[in-house]
């Protein structure tokens, strides 16, 4: 045990002495949860419409200042000319063109069909989707007020309507940073975790340390414990940092225990950490330890449901997020950050965490030598 | 007591490079041991497999009686290994490092301040300096002081001196001298030949193989053959013509003179005289010398190549 200290207090010194692992701890964490969780919103707003109306009629008009109202489009352009609205989409001045043709009102009100046209700039195909599934929303719910008024005028009753209200749970104004600052304050905690500790180790391999040390009675579990608890630590401060930045800067609600948070995280970092060892045991460089690391945190993070949600991916791939750490962790801080899961709705993802945690480590373990 | 080093027919291969072949040897109580031997030799390894660090793949060693696999545990706290490369902490102060190494032993630098006293205040001045910031003089004193301090049986000093002024170097030596007298048993590598005549006894080691061991005074003794120290105002041309000279046995540059030795000795003289004539080297000198240890190893390595 005492060995143990001493080697926590010389992993200290060294790690407060490095100004480059000073600002890895502060600097960066926060920085990045600023610039990630404002930059990474899939709402997309503001799309560039181009109304090609050739048909100047009330109706017409009143459709472009319901599409321009939603918030979603901003008019670019409003012309005669096809051409015009083509070129924009051409140099990608416009992500949608509407296409309003010739008696568009007329045809409307006397043969009761009109047709409109939306060409749309599909390059990044989810915000095609979205400008298309906006404008096709809002030119249905367009169509169904023109006909409810119209069919009033004519004194014939309607046809039923089915009015559809809902209300948002768990993040009520459907803000996407709520969303994303859990996610990813699970980033940063696992770039610490999986990182830093398997550079540490491979370090000391790297300045030749490691081999005055094999040479001392500290024994196996006293040296990879004396590695891995001070980034233990500081990965669970991260967190604590991680989560005070959201709640002042982004206002994340926190509505189940945080206690559980952390409970989840002490044991999911055990996980990374165990990955870092692992890998600190067949790498003998920082570099390499660097690149066989970033390639698994990169497949994990963007296999964990963070950006895409994991239903939408292959059955396959979902397959694959059973054995995925941070889908774990990203799936948990979200549950009992947003919706107040308790103790019962999480401890099958922390028996999950500690079979994993358990596996990982021993097989570092097993792997690590201290002869060459 | 045990004899502190004791190595038997330790065989180790890599691939199909054979690192050390039928190594045996002993280093008795208080003995300062010589390992001499160029770059790639062989030495590192058996330091290695001595220090716990590596497996032979044939013969045994023991440390103070403690066998290097069995045992390897008690091995560990009971000698003091200091790296060919220089292995503490760059960022941490020579204090800190010192107390580093002094708690993983269980011990502290107070309890063996004797010990390692003559060392540390050579470096004391420094202790708040980081270890990175040293010269190489004083790292190396510091890795000493850093493998003393939990006062081992044995020590092991791969290349202490490669990269260290001379001066330093001198000092170095010193100290072990001291340390010698104190009853630890010290096994010490080096390339430098000079260093040899200040071990109590040497072996030379060449790719992977012992060629003698013996004290220093005794290699030379064996070295019975006249040797000259030749000089002239040009060197290069002056050890091209020795060596293309038909009786020269040996002929290679110590500093500002060149050691030769001929086949027939003093007999071939005037053969020399008559072939290097016509050459017409200026400021031409030529006087009997005593062998070195430096030559007798020479001497050593050429047979062992042939």
């Amino acid at each position: 045990m005492r060995t143990i200290f001493f080697i926590l207090q010389k992993e200290f010194l060294q790690i407060f002495r490095n100004r480059g692992m000073m600002a890895i701890i502060f600097l960066i964490p926060i920085v990045q949860l600023l610039v990630l969780a404002n930059a990474a919103n899939y709402e997309v707003r503001n799309l560039a419409i181009d109304v090609v109306d050739q048909d100047h009629s009330s109706w017409s008009q009143r459709l472009v200042n319901k599409l321009t109202a939603s918030g979603y489009f901003k008019l670019h352009r409003q012309t005669f000319n096809e051409k015009a609205a083509f070129e924009d989409l051409q140099l990608d001045k416009a992500d949608i063109v509407l296409m309003i043709p010739r008696h568009f009102e007329r045809d409307l009100v006397r043969e009761d069909k009109a047709s409109l046209q939306l060409l749309v700039n599909a390059i990044n195909g989810s915000k095609a989707g979205l400008a298309n599934g906006y404008a096709n929303n809002i030119i249905r719910s367009f169509n169904q007020n023109i006909r409810t008024e119209w069919l009033a005028l004519d004194g014939r009753n309607g046809p039923a309507i089915i009015e559809v209200t809902y209300s948002n749970w768990f993040n009520t104004r459907l803000d996407y940073k709520v969303f994303m600052v859990p996610g990813i304050i699970v980033v940063l905690v696992t770039m610490i975790g999986a990182f830093l500790s398997g550079m540490n180790i491979v370090k000391e391999k790297e300045i030749g340390t490691i081999e005055q040390l094999n040479v001392t009675p500290i024994r196996k579990h006293h040296f990879i414990l004396g590695k891995l608890i001070p980034f233990w630590i500081v990965a669970l401060f991260e967190l604590a940092l991680g989560l005070l930045v959201g709640k002042l800067v982004f206002h994340l609600p926190m509505v189940g225990s945080l206690w559980l948070v952390f409970l989840f995280a002490a044991v999911y970092l055990w996980v990374m950490l165990g990955m870092g060892l692992l890998i600190s045991t067949f790498t003998e460089t920082q570099q390499q330890a660097m690149f066989i690391a970033w390639f698994f945190v990169i497949v994990f993070i963007l296999m964990s449901g963070l950006f895409t949600p994991v239903e939408n991916m292959p059955h396959w791939a979902q397959v694959l997020t059973w054995f995925n750490p941070i889908a774990y962790f990203v799936k948990v801080i979200r549950m009992v950050l947003l919706k107040g899961s308790g103790w019962a709705n999480i401890q099958i993802y922390l028996l999950i965490m500690l079979a994993y945690a358990v596996v990982m480590n021993g097989i570092a373990i097993w792997n690590y030598r201290k002869t060459t | 007591m045990e004899t502190p080093i004791v190595v038997q027919d330790v065989h180790k291969s890599f691939g199909k490079v054979k690192a050390l072949h039928d190594i045996s040897f002993t280093v008795n109580e208080g003995e300062l041991f010589g390992l001499i031997g160029p770059d790639g030799a062989g030495k590192s390894t058996l330091f290695r497999i001595l220090t716990t660090l590596l497996l032979a793949d044939k013969g045994q060693a023991t440390v103070n009686g403690l066998d290097v696999v069995k045992d390897y545990k008690a091995i560990r706290k009971i000698v003091g290994y200091m790296p060919g490369r220089f292995s503490l902490y760059q960022d941490l102060t020579v204090q800190e490092n010192l107390d580093f190494f002094a708690t993983i032993f269980n011990t502290t630098v107070a309890a063996n301040y004797e010990l390692i006293e003559e060392i540390y205040v050579q470096i004391a001045p420094f202790k708040d300096r980081p270890a990175g910031k040293l010269s190489g003089g004083m790292k190396q004193k510091l890795a000493l002081c850093c493998a003393l301090v939990h006062k081992p049986v044995v020590l092991f000093l791969d290349e202490p001196t490669t990269g260290v002024d001379p001066v330093s170097r001198k000092e170095f030596w010193e100290m072990l001298q001291r340390l010698r007298k104190k009853g630890i048993a010290i096994l010490v590598s080096t390339p430098y030949m000079d260093e040899a005549m200040l071990c109590d006894r040497v072996a030379l080691i060449q790719n992977g193989r012992l060629l003698e061991i013996d004290t220093p005074q005794h290699i030379i003794e064996q070295y019975n053959k006249p040797m000259w120290a030749v000089h002239a105002k040009r060197m290069y041309p002056l050890i091209q013509d020795l060596r293309s000279f038909p009786e020269t046995e040996s002929c290679y540059a110590f500093g500002e003179y060149l050691h030769l030795t001929l086949k027939h000795g003093e007999a071939d003289l005037d053969k020399l005289q008559a072939y290097l004539q016509p050459k017409g080297h200026e400021e031409f000198s030529m006087h009997p010398i005593q062998a070195g240890i430096e030559d007798c190893f020479m001497e050593l390595m050429k047979s062992e190549k042939v």
